[in-house]
Order: C-alpha cells, then structure tokens, then sequence
C-alpha cells in the first residue's frame, strides 16, 4: 500500500472537514468551491483504489483480507459524494456539517486501511 | 379577505412571497382563529397528522383569546413546518450520522457474522442488532411524521439502553466476548458516539414534537 497517498488522503480529509466545519460556524452552506474540494478528495479516493487493486493484482495480501481491504477502499470512494447529495439537499449550515462527519469517517477509513494492510508493521 | 386569505397562507411559496404588512391587516384574533379552525382540515398540502394538530391549536387559540402573534405563529408553522421536519435542518446531520453508522455497524456484522460467527458468536449479533436498530432510526428520520417520530424516539430509547447495558456487560464479563461489538466499553472504540448519538437524538425528537403545536 502506497503510505505516502494514505496520509495525504487522511490530512486533505481533515483539511476538508475544517474547511466545511469553518462554513457551518458561519452558517453557511456548502458553495461550488466546498465541492471541488470533495471532488479533488474523492480523486485521490479513486486513485487509491486503483494503486490499492493494482496491488492485490501483484499478489500481495493485506494483513486482515482482501475483502475487507476493498470494501474499505470503496467506503472511502463513494464517503464523499454521498454527503456531498446530503448537503445539496440540506442548503443549510447542517448540509455542511453533514460533509465534516463525511470526511471526519474518510480520515477514520484511512487510519484503518493502514491497519489493515500492513497491521501497522509492514507496507 | 376571510375567502382568499386562507388558501395562499398555508402554501409555504405564497406565504413567504407575501408582502410584510399582510400579516398586520389580517389580525383579527377570534374570528381569524374561527376561520381557521373551519378550513384547516381542507389544507391542501397538509399530512394528516399536521390536520389534527393544526386544529387543536386553533381551537385552543379561539378558546384562550390568544393574540394576534398568536395567530401569526400558527400561520408559520401550518405553512412552513416541513413536517417530515425530524429529518431536516439538525436533523439533516442526525440521518447522516445514523446512516454512516447503519452502513458501519451493518457492514462489520455482515462479514463477522458470515466468516467467524463461532468466533465471538454473542458479539456478533449484538453488532447485528445495534445495526438493525440504527437502520430503523435512520429510515424513521427520513420518512417524517408524528408515527415515525415516535418510533424513533422508542429505537432512541432501545438504542441508549442497549449501550449503557453492553457497555457494562463487556466490562463485568469481558470474557463473554471475545471480540468487540460496536457497543462494547460503551462504544469506546467508536469515540463514544454510540452514547452520544441517541442522546443527541432524543433530546432533537423530543424537541421536534414540542416545536410543532405553538404555545
């Protein structure tokens, strides 16, 4: 598994999450620029999955399964525009807090792909 | 004014497109309650359970000479209540939340329940159940109304008992589980939003019902 994506991956999930947790506390919705944000977020989402499948394409196993390695990989894909649809249908400060939880669980996913890739020891 | 009036002022677009001084002119408490009283159940959007409880407050507001603002208020909330109000604004983040953790404690039970069921077989159907009741929650808050929102006030209830009851379970009999379920140690391992959460959502459900009829 490719760390150096991983962590970027958690850090702009984080970054995102402050970005729209600062919108909330001015009460404000979620703007085209929030949503460009979760797109370049959901970017690196999908192209963690292809260096994540081109990795178990080269044999190698995470530590905790294949399966549940993918499932996990595809949480973080699809994390974001899911709430990413919450938030066009809430215009509110709460559409945008509903993004903080998004991202908030996408950091999450990340810290647990890396235990369950390498269970913290190994890449 | 008494033939016109009625109609616009419970459609939430006519309502706000309403000049301000309108209000004002209509105020005349008693009768403007009586007529209200009459066409409230013929609200042409209205859900049903909102008909009933538009009606007892304009009863109660004919009875007790309630004010002009009064008489404004339920006007506000006849028109705008969104009544499937439990699932948006706050409630907006509350099905977000419910619904990550109906897809996380879902998901988890699945493949525990599928590939090492013998492993921790206690732990893994109380995961099961906590998702089955998650679900439900969820599903109540998008749906809206007064049923719903009674429901999920009761899976509120379930969902704060079954935390406090599994959270000290696991730790007076650690060894009955062998594996963590979502609620274990009182949801420690999911930075205890599993007891936040039906707080959060009692006190937000409870809140909706006395929102609605106007004091």
């Amino acid at each position: 598994m490719l760390t150096p994506l991983t962590v970027a991956l958690a850090v702009a999930a984080l970054a995102l999450a402050a970005w729209c947790g600062w919108a909330a506390w001015r009460d404000q919705p979620t703007k085209d620029w929030h949503f460009a944000g979760m797109a370049v977020v959901t970017l690196l989402g999908l192209a963690q999955l292809v260096v994540g499948v081109v990795e178990l394409a080269r044999g190698r196993q995470p530590a905790d399964g294949a399966v549940i390695f993918v499932a996990y990989l595809l949480g973080v894909l699809v994390c974001l525009p899911v709430v990413g649809l919450i938030s066009l249908s809430e215009r509110t400060r709460w559409g945008s807090l509903s993004v903080v939880a998004g991202a908030l669980v996408l950091a999450v996913l990340q810290v647990r792909l890396y235990d369950i890739w390498g269970g913290g020891t190994g890449g | 004014m008494a033939e016109t009036a009625p109609e616009p002022r419970n459609t939430p677009g006519a309502r706000d497109s309403r000049p301000p001084e309108e209000p004002e002119k209509r105020r005349e408490p008693a009768a403007d309650a009586r007529t209200y009283e009459a066409e409230a159940p013929q609200l042409p959007g209205a859900r049903p359970e909102f008909e009933a409880e538009s009606e007892a407050e304009a009863e109660a507001e004919a009875e007790s000479g309630t004010g002009p603002e009064g008489g404004a208020e339920s006007q506000a909330a006849a028109g705008s209540a969104p009544r499937g109000g439990i699932g948006t604004g706050p409630g907006r983040l509350l099905v977000t939340l419910y619904g990550i953790f109906t897809v996380g404690a879902g998901s988890r039970s699945i493949v525990q329940l599928s590939t090492r069921f013998h492993e921790a077989p206690l732990a893994y159907l109380l995961s099961a159940a906590a998702a089955v009741v998650y679900a439900f929650i969820t599903v109540s808050l998008v749906r809206g109304g007064e049923l719903a929102r009674k429901a999920a006030l009761l899976c509120c209830c379930v969902e704060l008992f079954g935390v406090l009851a599994v959270g000290t379970w696991t730790l007076a009999e650690p060894s009955a589980f062998p594996d963590a379920t979502v609620w274990s140690d009182y949801g420690m391992g999911y930075l205890f939003i599993p007891v936040v959460l039906p707080l959060t959502g009692l006190y937000w459900l409870r809140r909706a019902r006395t929102d609605a009829p106007v004091r």
